[in-house]
C-alpha cells in the first residue's frame, strides 16, 4: 500500500525517535506562538507521514524483529542500543505518531499560557513514547519509560485544572513506584542472563520461583500503568486535571505501555509464572470491567466518565492478553488500538465542550445537540464505538477478546457480560444527555458548532473507527505471526504442576 | 436449492439509508423531503418485488459486503423466509409515507426532518435484518434498529417521551448485549462461523456440542431478541406508544417488533435447526413459555382503556403466535407462524392507522370516549372492524389462515394444552376488540352530540388505512402469495 521511501540500512527508527527531540530544540528558538503551533503541527504531521512506510515495509510473514538497529553502547555493562519492531509494537508506534498531530490541534486554543514549554513537552513525550515501543534493550527501554514521566507530570501540573499539582504528584508517585519494581526485575534478569537484551531474555528456563517474583514485580509496575484494579486511582485524578492533549496522550498511548509490557515481557519471559497467576489476573480484569462500568455510570463529570470507561476498556485488553490464546491476544491488541482511537476522540470531544461551556458537568452540557449538530454526530459515532456497537472498531476487539476468553473460562466471560451492558448504559446515558438532554436544558446561548480545525481533529479518528470496524484485515494481518510466536512462547507443558514456592 | 450472488440485495438494503441522507439534505423543503421518503420507499419496494420471481423459483440470493474475520462477515441473503418479512415491511412503508405526511402535518409536529430520517434509518435496519445471511449481520442491523428508533420514541421530547425512550433503550440494548452478544461469541467459538444454515433441519451447531451449553445458548437467543415482546421483557413496547402514531403503526406493529420475531425464528430455524431443537426437547417448552405471553398480554389488553395501549398489548400477544408456531416444530405450525409475520402486519398497521386518524380528528385516546364515533368516521371504524376480525382469527381475514395452520400444527404435535391456549386467546381477542367496534357504531355517549360533529380524517390518512384493511382481507382470501414462501421453507 505504501511504497518504501528509505533503504534497508537507513536507521529509520532512530530518526523517528530522535527527530521530535530535535524539533523540540528548534521550537525553543521560536518567539511567535502562532508560528510555534504551526511548527509543531507541521513536524508531527511529517513524523506521522514518515512513519507510514514502516507499515508498507513491514514483513507480516515473520515474527522476527524488523528495522533492527543494534550498536554497542555501554560495553562494560553489556548495555546495547538495540531497536526493532514486531507486529505488536508496529501498530502502537503508528498509533502514537497518528495521535500526536491531533493532540497539537486539540491544544490550538485550549493552551494559552507557556505555549512554547507545552509544545516542547509534547515533542519530548513523542520521543519517549516511540522509544518505549521500539527499544529492545532493557536499559534503553527503562530510560525511555522514565523519560515519559517528567513531561507528562509537567503537562498535568502546569497546564492542568484546579487540582493539577495533586494529580501530577499522585501520577508521579504511582508510576515511579511501579518503575522501581520494574528496575529491580530488570537487574534480577540481568544477573541471570548476563545481558540486557530483551529477546535474549525470552524463552529461557528460569527457575519457577524466580519467575514468580519477576512476574510479580513486572505485573505491579505494568498494572499501575494500565491501570488495573486496584491500582487505578491515579487515573481519574490525572485525566480530570490534565489538559485535553494530556488526557488524549494518557489514554491513547500511555495506558498502552502497561499492556504492551505484559505482552513484551511478562508473557515471553516468565511464561510459567503467567500460568500460575493467570486466573487471578483474569479475575482482576473482569472486576475492572464491571467496576469501571459501574463507576462510569455514576459520574456527572464528563471527563471522569470517560476516564472510568478507560478502566473498563483496558480490563478487556488484560482479559484478552491473559486468555493466552491467539484470538484473545489479537483482540487485546486491537482493543488497545481501538481504545487509543475512541477514548482519545472522546477526550477531544470533552475538551471541545469545555472550551465552549467552561465546565465538564454532564447537566450543563445537556441538550447541546440542536446547537451543535456536527459535534453531536461525531459524539454519537465515538460513543457507539466506545460501547462496541457492531460495525465499529471496538466491536471486533471485544468480540475477539470474548471468544478468547470463552476458550479459557466460560464463567469468567459470563461475569464480564454485565460490564458490556454497563458500557452501553453509561455511554447511551451520556449521549442521551448531551444530544437531547431533558425538558429543562441550559440555554446554551451563543454556543457555536465545530470549526474546521476541530472537524479536522476528529475526522481522522472517525475513519479509523469504521476502517477497523468493517475491514480489520490490514490491522490484524501484521499481528498474526508475532502473536503466534508469543502464544508458543507462553505455552507451558504442565502449568498446573507449578507452585509458588519451588 | 440454487444459490446465486445478486447485488440487488445490497441496493435494496442501501435504499432506505440513502433515503435518510436525502431527507436530511432536503429537510427545509417539506414537499421535497416527503418526496425523498416516498422515492426511497418505492425504490425499496420495487427492488424487493423484483426479487420475488427468483425466490419463488426456489433460488436463494446472496451478497457478501465485507469479511471481518474468518467466519464473521457482513453478508446478505434473500430466501423465502426473508421475503415474507421484506415484502410486507417494504410495501407497508410506501403506504405509511402517505399516512405519516397526513398525520404529522395534521398535528403540525416539530422536527419532522429528524422524524422522517430516523424512520428511513429504522427501515434500513429492518430490511437489513430481513436480508441477513448470518447472526452477526442480523445483530448489527438489530442494534441499528434499536438506536435509530430512539429519536422516534422520544419524539415529543417531554417527560413521557424521554421516559418511554429510556425504557426502550434499556430493555432492547441491555438484552441484546447481555444475552445475544455472548451467545453469538460462544456460537462462533463452538462452530467457527456465524453463517446461517441452508435449510431449517440441521442448524450450524456441531453435533457434539454439550446439551447444557446449547440449551443455554437457545434461551439467550429467545430472550435476547427482546423486540419479540416475549414476557417478561415486553415493557418497552407499551412504553414506546408515546411515539407519534405512524411510528407505532409501521415500527411497533411491523418493522421493529417483526425484526424481533424474525430474528428469533431465524435463529431457531437456521442456527439451532428443527432437528437439534427436537433432539433436545426445546420445542414444546418454548411453546408453553410463549403461551403465557399470549394469554397474559390479552388479559392485560382487556384492562386498557387507552386505545394504543390496548393495541400494544394485543401486539405483544400476537407476536408470540409466530414464535409459538415455529416452536411446535411441525410443518403446518411453522408455516402458519411465519405467515403471521405478514398477516399480523397488515391488520395491526390498519388498527394503528385508525387509532391515529381518530386522534388527529377528535384528540381522543381512550376507548371509553369513542362511543358513537363510528357513524362519523365510517371508513375508519369499518377498517378497524375488518382488522379486528383478523386479530380474532375470523374468516375470511388473514388472521384466520394463521390460526388454522397453528391449530393444525398443534393437533399434529398432539398438544391439547396448546390447542386450549389458542382457543382461549381467540376468545380473549374477541373480548377486547369487539366492544370497541360495538361502542363506536352502536353506543350513544352521554354528553356527545349524536351523531358526533366529526368528519373523516384527511384522505392522506383514510386511503392508506382503507388499503391496508382491504389487504388484510386479501391475504385471507388469497393466502397463496405468502403461504408459498412459508411452505417452501419447510424441508
Amino acid at each position: 500500500m505504501f511504497e518504501p521511501t528509505y533503504n534497508a540500512t537507513f536507521p529509520v527508527l532512530s530518526v523517528l525517535i530522535f527527530s521530535p527531540l530535535l524539533a523540540a530544540a528548534i521550537a525553543l528558538a521560536f518567539r511567535d506562538e502562532r508560528l510555534l503551533r504551526w511548527w509543531t503541527l507541521g513536524f508531527t504531521v511529517a513524523a506521522a507521514l514518515f512513519s507510514l512506510p514502516l507499515y508498507g515495509r513491514f514483513d507480516a510473514s515473520t515474527a522476527a524483529f524488523q528495522f533492527v538497529e543494534d550498536r554497542s553502547w555501554i560495553p562494560a555493562l553489556e548495555v546495547r542500543y538495540t531497536l526493532g519492531l514486531d507486529g505488536i509494537s508496529l501498530l502502537l508506534v503508528l498509533l502514537t505518531t497518528l495521535i500526536m498531530p491531533l493532540c497539537v490541534l486539540a491544544s490550538w486554543r485550549y493552551i494559552r499560557t507557556r505555549v512554547k514549554e507545552f509544545m516542547v513537552c509534547l515533542l519530548v513525550m513523542e520521543t519517549a513514547m516511540i522509544g518505549v515501543f521500539c527499544a529492545l534493550d532493557f536499559v534503553l527501554f527503562f530510560i525511555f519509560w522514565e523519560a515519559m514521566l517528567i513531561p507528562m507530570a509537567l503537562l498535568i501540573g502546569i497546564w492542568g485544572g484546579p487540582r493539577r499539582v495533586y494529580a501530577a504528584v499522585k501520577f508521579f508517585i504511582y508510576t515511579m513506584s511501579g518503575s522501581i519494581l520494574l528496575l529491580v526485575a530488570i537487574i534480577a534478569l540481568y544477573l541471570q542472563v548476563g545481558s540486557f537484551s530483551i529477546p535474549a531474555m525470552m524463552g529461557r528456563e528460569y527457575a519457577p520461583g524466580f519467575q514468580c517474583w519477576v512476574f510479580v514485580a513486572f505485573f505491579i509496575s505494568f498494572a499501575i500503568k494500565v491501570p488495573m484494579l486496584p491500582f487505578h486511582t491515579w487515573l481519574p485524578a490525572a485525566h480530570v486535571e490534565a489538559p485535553t492533549a494530556g488526557s488524549v496522550l494518557l489514554a491513547s498511548v500511555l495506558l498502552k505501555m502497561g499492556t504492551y509490557g505484559f505482552l513484551r515481557f511478562c508473557l515471553p519471559i516468565t511464561p510459567q509464572a503467567v500460568h500460575v497467576f493467570m486466573p487471578y489476573v483474569l479475575a482482576l480484569s473482569v472486576a475492572a470491567i464491571v467496576y469501571g462500568g459501574l463507576t462510569a455510570l455514576a459520574q456527572s463529570d464528563l471527563k471522569k466518565l470517560v476516564a472510568y470507561s478507560s478502566v473498563a476498556h483496558m480490563g478487556f485488553a488484560t482479559l484478552g492478553i491473559f486468555a493466552l490464546n491467539r484470538p484473545g491476544i489479537e483482540g487485546a491488541i486491537l482493543q488497545m488500538i481501538n481504545h487509543g482511537i475512541t477514548t482519545g476522540a472522546l477526550f477531544i470531544a470533552v475538551g471541545i465542550i469545555y472550551e465552549r461551556l467552561h465546565t465538564r458537568e454532564l447537566d450543563q452540557a445537556a441538550g447541546l445537540g440542536p446547537r451543535m449538530p456536527i459535534f453531536a454526530t461525531f459524539l454519537v459515532v465515538f460513543g457507539l464505538s466506545s460501547l462496541a456497537f457492531p460495525g465499529t472498531n471496538s466491536f471486533i476487539g471485544e468480540f475477539l477478546v470474548l471468544s478468547g476468553g470463552f476458550m479459557v473460562s466460560k464463567v469468567m466471560v459470563v461475569c464480564a457480560v454485565p460490564g458490556v451492558v454497563l458500557a452501553a448504559a453509561y455511554m447511551l446515558r451520556m449521549l442521551q444527555r448531551v444530544v437531547y438532554g431533558g425538558t429543562r436544558n441550559p440555554p446554551h446561548a451563543g454556543v457555536t458548532d465545530l470549526n474546521w480545525r476541530e472537524v479536522l481533529t476528529l475526522a481522522p479518528l472517525v475513519v479509523f473507527v469504521f476502517w477497523i470496524g468493517l475491514h480489520p484485515q490490514p490491522f490484524t494481518r501484521v499481528l498474526h505471526a508475532s502473536v503466534e510466536r508469543l502464544v508458543e512462547q507462553t505455552a507451558v507443558a504442565n502449568a498446573s504442576e507449578l507452585t509458588w514456592h519451588d | 436449492m440454487e444459490i446465486v450472488s445478486d447485488s440487488r440485495l445490497l441496493l435494496a438494503t442501501l435504499a432506505p439509508l440513502l433515503g435518510a441522507g436525502l431527507i436530511m439534505v432536503t429537510g427545509r423543503k417539506p414537499n421535497l423531503r416527503e418526496g425523498c421518503s416516498l422515492a426511497a420507499a418505492a425504490t425499496l419496494f420495487a427492488l424487493v418485488a423484483s426479487l420475488v420471481p427468483e425466490i419463488q423459483a426456489g433460488k436463494s440470493l446472496r451478497f457478501t459486503v465485507a469479511e471481518l474475520l474468518p467466519g464473521l462477515s457482513i453478508a446478505l441473503r434473500a430466501d423465502a423466509m426473508s421475503m415474507i418479512f421484506a415484502v410486507s415491511a417494504s410495501f407497508l412503508w410506501v403506504v405509511t409515507v402517505f399516512y405519516s405526511a397526513g398525520y404529522m402535518r395534521g398535528l403540525e409536529e416539530h422536527a419532522q426532518t429528524r422524524f422522517n430520517a430516523c424512520f428511513a434509518l429504522a427501515l434500513f435496519g429492518a430490511i437489513g435484518c430481513a436480508f441477513s445471511d448470518n447472526l452477526f449481520t442480523l445483530y448489527l442491523f438489530y442494534e441499528i434498529v434499536s438506536i435509530c428508533t430512539y429519536p422516534l420514541v422520544a419524539h415529543h421530547q417531554d417527560e413521557e417521551g424521554y421516559e418511554g425512550g429510556k425504557k426502550y433503550l434499556v430493555y432492547l440494548t441491555a438484552t441484546a448485549k447481555a444475552l445475544v452478544l455472548p451467545a453469538m461469541v460462544l456460537i462462533y467459538v463452538l462452530t467457527g462461523t456465524l453463517d446461517f444454515a441452508d435449510n431449517i433441519r440441521s442448524g450450524i451447531l456441531p453435533a457434539d456440542a454439550p446439551r447444557g451449553v446449547v440449551t443455554a445458548l437457545y434461551a439467550c437467543c429467545i430472550l435476547g431478541f427482546a423486540k419479540n415482546g416475549i414476557m417478561p421483557l415486553h415493557h418497552w413496547l407499551p412504553g414506546a406508544m408515546v411515539a407519534p402514531t405512524p411510528v407505532s403503526a409501521l415500527l411497533h406493529a411491523v418493522a421493529v417488533v417483526k425484526v424481533g420475531v424474525f430474528a428469533t425464528t431465524r435463529v431457531m430455524l437456521y442456527v439451532f435447526g428443527v432437528d437439534t431443537m427436537d433432539a433436545l426437547g426445546l420445542g414444546l417448552p418454548t411453546a408453553y413459555f410463549v403461551s403465557f405471553t399470549i394469554l397474559a398480554a390479552s388479559i392485560v389488553a382487556l384492562s386498557k382503556d387507552n386505545l394504543k395501549a390496548r393495541l400494544a398489548y394485543s401486539t405483544v400477544s400476537q407476536l408470540s403466535y409466530i414464535i409459538l408456531g415455529v416452536a411446535l416444530l411441525k410443518p403446518a405450525a411453522i408455516a402458519g407462524g411465519l405467515v403471521h409475520i405478514a398477516n399480523h402486519a397488515f391488520a395491526k398497521i390498519t388498527l394503528f392507522f385508525c387509532a391515529g386518524a381518530i386522534y388527529v380528528v377528535t384528540h381522543k385516546k381512550n376507548i371509553s370516549e369513542m362511543d358513537g364515533l363510528g357513524r362519523a368516521m365510517p371508513f375508519t371504524f369499518g377498517a378497524f372492524a375488518l382488522a379486528s376480525l383478523s386479530m380474532i382469527g375470523a374468516p375470511p381475514v388473514g388472521g384466520f389462515i394463521t390460526k388454522w395452520y397453528l391449530l393444525l400444527g398443534a393437533l399434529d404435535a398432539g398438544s391439547l394444552g396448546i390447542l386450549l391456549v389458542l382457543v382461549a386467546s381467540t376468545l380473549l381477542n374477541a373480548a377486547y376488540f369487539v366492544p370497541i367496534v360495538y361502542r363506536a357504531f352502536f353506543a350513544k355517549a352521554a354528553g356527545n352530540p349524536h351523531p358526533p360533529a366529526f368528519k373523516e380524517a384527511h384522505p392522506a390518512m383514510v386511503i392508506p388505512l382503507s388499503i391496508t384493511a382491504i389487504l388484510s382481507v386479501a391475504v385471507g382470501v388469497y393466502p397463496e402469495f405468502f403461504m408459498r414462501f412459508a411452505q417452501s421453507i419447510l424441508p
